[in-house]
């Protein structure tokens, strides 16, 4: 009997030393950890790319291929997103009907702040993209808010971007709960597979960047919004990250969510923040 | 033995369930279950671009009175959302495995 208890007793210690040890590389592993997510991420594309410098990786795929680079070098002698500059630079300072400007809804007034752009607002509980600052401005003083996925959001977005080139990526995730969930829910939705085509943002943009999509050059997805919003031959026109967003779903076969949906706001705060360091480069131009 | 041959095939043939045209009644049966299975998926967030073209091709053709064709599409609609919805719950975990650590 004594034998009998001492081997049950025996046999509890060490299962519960087992799981002594087990569980914290458990709950380790399912912390939300953004910094170690965003070195981890940055790494992942340094190894597989040696040759490319850091910076470079907000130029899409021009990073990837040099005869591309020499040819995109070229165009920008003359970038196809001039208008769309043009075009922002007037909007921005043009006043609304109530005399109020742009400049007046954002710091420094509004002029090479991208970098900081998606925030956690800790009011709302929620991220507030550039796009939908902009919109919430001009709602705010009596304006109707604009298309996400048309030419005068990417207009406005491109002279803003344009005001912090070169500024690297600055986002902050403050000591929220709500903001490492929006962080995680962001992180969740750019790895998930989606569509018929069973795929999520990762396949083509972490698995594939440099390879070919059929005619296209996949672009990696370490900066990718630095760049934004982009010229795009394909469009014959200019794109928001709104469009960005729903144009890759639908490619996938997914019905895409609505512009600023909370997961694309997430989206967005997880790609930018783990391309913190990088400079902006938007607006861009790509084939 | 010869005679009872064909008599035997003719029993087994008029047994055998005839295929028949499908009617409006099997289509609209078909169709309210791929919708109810296509408004899940959405509700997961997970609806599928060709679920919506296939659902709305069986409209059409129920539309034009073929309801063989409208029937065949609202099935295929239904087997597109439930495969969308399967892909959506075995993502709730499966997404883990394409992370960069």
């Amino acid at each position: 009997m004594k034998t009998r208890s001492a081997l049950l007793l025996g046999s509890l210690s060490a299962a519960l030393a087992a799981f002594a040890l087990t569980s914290p590389r458990v709950i380790a592993a399912d912390k939300v950890d953004p910094v170690a997510d965003a070195k981890a991420f940055q790494n992942f594309f340094f190894q597989k790319f040696p040759e490319v410098k850091h910076e470079d990786f907000v130029n899409g795929p021009y990073s990837m291929n040099a005869d591309m680079k020499r040819q995109w070098q070229e165009k920008e002698e003359f970038p196809p997103y001039e208008f769309a500059l043009d075009a922002g630079k007037e909007m921005f300072a043009t006043p609304f009907k109530n005399g109020k400007t742009y400049a007046d809804c954002f710091p420094n007034g509004g002029v090479g702040i991208r970098q900081n752009y998606p925030y956690f607002d800790e009011k709302e509980g929620k991220v507030v993209t550039l796009e939908l600052a902009l919109n919430r401005c001009r709602e705010a003083n009596g304006e109707q808010p604009y298309s996400y996925v048309k030419d005068e959001m990417a207009s406005l977005t491109a002279y803003m971007a344009f005001t912090s080139r070169g500024k690297p990526m600055e986002i902050r995730i403050p000591d929220d709960p709500r903001a490492l969930a929006a962080f995680e829910n962001g992180k969740r939705y750019f790895y998930t597979r989606r569509g018929q085509m069973n795929f999520s943002c990762a396949s083509c943009h972490v698995q594939s960047p440099g390879e070919r999509i059929r005619a296209e050059v996949l672009a990696p997805a370490l900066g990718i919004l630095n760049a934004m919003p982009i010229y795009r031959s394909e469009w014959s026109g200019m794109g928001t990250i709104s469009r960005r967003f729903v144009t890759c779903n639908s490619q996938t076969r997914a019905v895409p969510l609505e512009p600023q949906s909370d997961e694309y706001r997430d989206v967005e705060y997880f790609l930018s923040y783990v391309a913190n360091g990088l400079p902006i480069s938007g607006p861009g131009a790509r084939p | 033995m010869k005679r009872s041959l064909p008599l035997a095939m003719l029993l087994a043939l008029s047994l055998a369930p005839a295929a028949r045209a499908a009617n409006e009644a099997d289509y609209k049966a078909a169709y309210a279950t791929a919708e109810a299975a296509s408004k899940e998926a959405a509700g997961l967030r997970n609806q599928w671009t060709t679920t919506v073209a296939t659902l709305a091709a069986a409209r059409k053709a129920a539309d034009g009175g073929d309801f063989d064709r409208a029937t065949a599409s609202a099935r295929e609609a239904e087997a597109l959302a439930k495969a969308s919805i399967f892909q959506a719950t075995t993502e709730k975990d499966a997404w883990k495995a394409m992370e960069i650590r």
